[in-house]
């Protein structure tokens, strides 16, 4: 009997916690009571992350809304915004000024996030100059042991045209010198550290946030890229995360925006790698 | 009955027009949207050059010359292995075996490509790299192999299919004159099945060919011309996979209809060829 009423009274306190609970989170979410709509995002692969665990506590809270998220990279956010395939299109850049003209876009940062060169963790290599670098990428530097590290050709990884971690890290790292035709080409940030883990004499580059035990980041002329150095402006392979939408931001659309930019979506940001910008 | 019978017959002639009809039209769509470029009279710049969008190369001939050697080499290492299966299963077949693994092949036709490309990812890729020590294992050797994979079971099954119609009197001749099976194999078994054989090879070619996933995951996707089986090279379907993304507006995302007509062209090529030597042979044989 008493063991039944212990039960009875911990269910009810745990009923009680999530209660509690719920309505502390509920704050935020509040906004999205009521909605019954279907949200499409797609875009840079980077934002994913972020994107899905706002979706996961939105759709927790309010089961009516759906929210799809695919990636493609930053050029197919904006197309697909544009052509309004999905309601929002992320992008590690701004968009053009040719796109934002063709499609009326409207763009809204909500994060900042550094681009970081990176190595296998077993590489002995574990700082290089911006001119190093450069010279890895256009193929000039074709062997480790030139910078110190084992006698083994270097694997080039990048990414392809479309992607915004590859426009940052080109213009802001690689000051638009030449990659060589020889790199390998994978398709994603996930991609991208699966195959620097794989190959121990890889080089690549990933966005800050997806940086973890599995690759190296590079200490870049003396600067470690972290989240700090990102936010205080001394690593400068940077960029913003940026939001898209066709027209003005309305519906569904502009809560998700809000929820992103709120202190909630801002601590979401923060705790998958990003800097916040608010 | 005659009413039903024009009924049927009506029915499967709109249903053979229409798939047909849309194989035609694919191509006639494509053709549309590659129009722009083949206007501007870089067709042949774009068959044979190289691609690089920062300097205004949009070039396909790596991924042509890397489509083709993917593909052909994964043919060349998928043949004698299925050749040797196949005629295990459909001939020897000792102690009713060949049935069992007949079923494991066929089994096979249903794993999605990505799988195999995983496979290739964390297992073929490090052992490639590490044995040759050359290259990072993305490479062309590596996606030859895994697509080989892919391709055998269809290979296999249409093998095995010809050697079954093989009469089994020819087969029984053979035992009864003390041929061997070496003997058996190339005197009776090849002869009598190179026709569905060959259906076999096209069909498993076109599908090596045009694999998108296998290539994009394990063939390193540069875009240099590739100058050894260890080098990474791009196919055509892993270049419009990986353009498709990019601005509608481009030059590059146009390049990717041209892409896809150079797939098609290559394809319907070989299925030609290979009709055009079945002729050939029958009329030998008439004569």
């Amino acid at each position: 009997m008493i063991i039944r009423n212990l039960t009875a009274l911990l269910i009810f306190m745990i009923m009680l916690f999530f209660l509690v609970a719920g309505n502390c989170f509920a704050g935020e979410l509040d906004r999205f009571k009521g909605e019954k709509q279907v949200l499409r995002i797609s875009g840079g692969t980077a934002h994913i992350p972020v994107m899905k665990e706002a979706a996961k506590r939105i759709m927790t809270f309010n089961p009516d809304i759906r929210i799809t998220i695919a990636g493609g990279g930053s050029g197919a956010g904006i197309k697909q915004v544009g052509e309004g395939l999905v309601d929002i299109g992320n992008s590690g850049r701004k968009a053009t000024e040719a796109e934002i003209n063709k499609y009326g876009l409207k763009m809204i940062k909500w994060a900042i996030d550094g681009v970081a060169a990176v190595v296998n963790p077993k590489n002995l290599v574990k700082t290089l100059t911006r001119q190093q670098l450069q010279d890895i990428f256009s193929g000039k530097i074709a062997n480790w042991k030139e910078l110190g590290g084992n006698d083994k050709p270097i694997n080039v990884y990048t990414r392809d045209k479309a992607s915004g971690t590859r426009s940052i890290f080109w213009k802001k790292a690689l000051e638009k010198k030449d990659i060589t035709s020889r790199a390998n080409v994978v398709v994603s940030n996930g991609a991208m550290k699966t195959a620097v883990n794989n190959d121990p004499y890889s080089i690549g580059y990933v966005s800050v946030g997806f940086i973890n035990d599995s690759v190296f980041a590079i200490v870049l002329d003396g600067v470690k890229p972290t989240m700090d150095s990102v936010k205080q402006g001394q690593y400068t392979v940077a960029r913003g995360l940026y939001s898209n939408t066709k027209g003005d931001v309305k519906g569904l659309a502009k809560k998700f925006i809000d929820y992103l930019l709120g202190p909630e979506g801002q601590k979401i940001a923060l705790e998958k790698g990003f800097i916040p910008v608010s | 009955m005659d009413v039903k019978e024009t009924i049927f017959k009506s029915v499967f002639f709109a249903a053979s027009i229409l798939s047909a009809g849309i194989t035609l039209f694919i191509l006639g769509f494509m053709i549309v949207l590659a129009l722009p470029i083949l206007k501007q009279g870089l067709f042949f710049d774009m068959l044979t050059g190289p691609w690089a969008p920062d300097h205004g190369l949009f070039g396909l001939g790596p991924m042509i010359i890397g489509t083709i050697c993917i593909a052909l080499m994964a043919l060349v290492i998928s043949f004698p292995v299925s050749l040797g299966c196949s005629f295990f299963i459909g001939i020897l077949n000792p102690r009713g075996l060949g049935k069992w693994l007949k079923k494991i092949i066929e089994s096979m036709t249903a794993v999605p490509t990505v799988i195999y490309g995983f496979v290739g990812i964390f297992f073929l890729v490090p052992l490639v790299r590490e044995l040759f020590l050359k290259g990072s294992g993305m490479c062309i050797l590596s996606a030859a192999i895994m697509l080989s994979i892919l391709i055998s079971p269809t290979m296999i099954l249409f093998f095995v299919q010809s050697f079954s119609m093989v009469p089994q009197n020819d087969l029984n001749a053979v035992d009864a004159l003390g041929g061997n099976t070496a003997q058996k194999f190339f005197y009776v078994v090849l002869p009598h099945s190179w026709k569905g054989m060959l259906t076999g090879i096209i069909l498993s070619f076109g599908r090596a060919m045009g694999d998108t996933l296998i290539a994009l995951m394990i063939s390193g996707n540069s875009v240099a011309f590739p100058g050894s089986v260890l080098d990474s090279a791009r196919t055509l379907t892993a270049h419009i996979a990986l353009i498709i993304a990019a601005d509608f507006d481009s030059i590059e995302f146009k390049t990717i209809f041209l892409s896809s007509i150079f797939l098609y062209i290559m394809t319907s090529f070989g299925i030609i060829m290979s009709r055009f030597s079945f002729k050939k042979r029958k009329t030998i044989n008439e004569t």
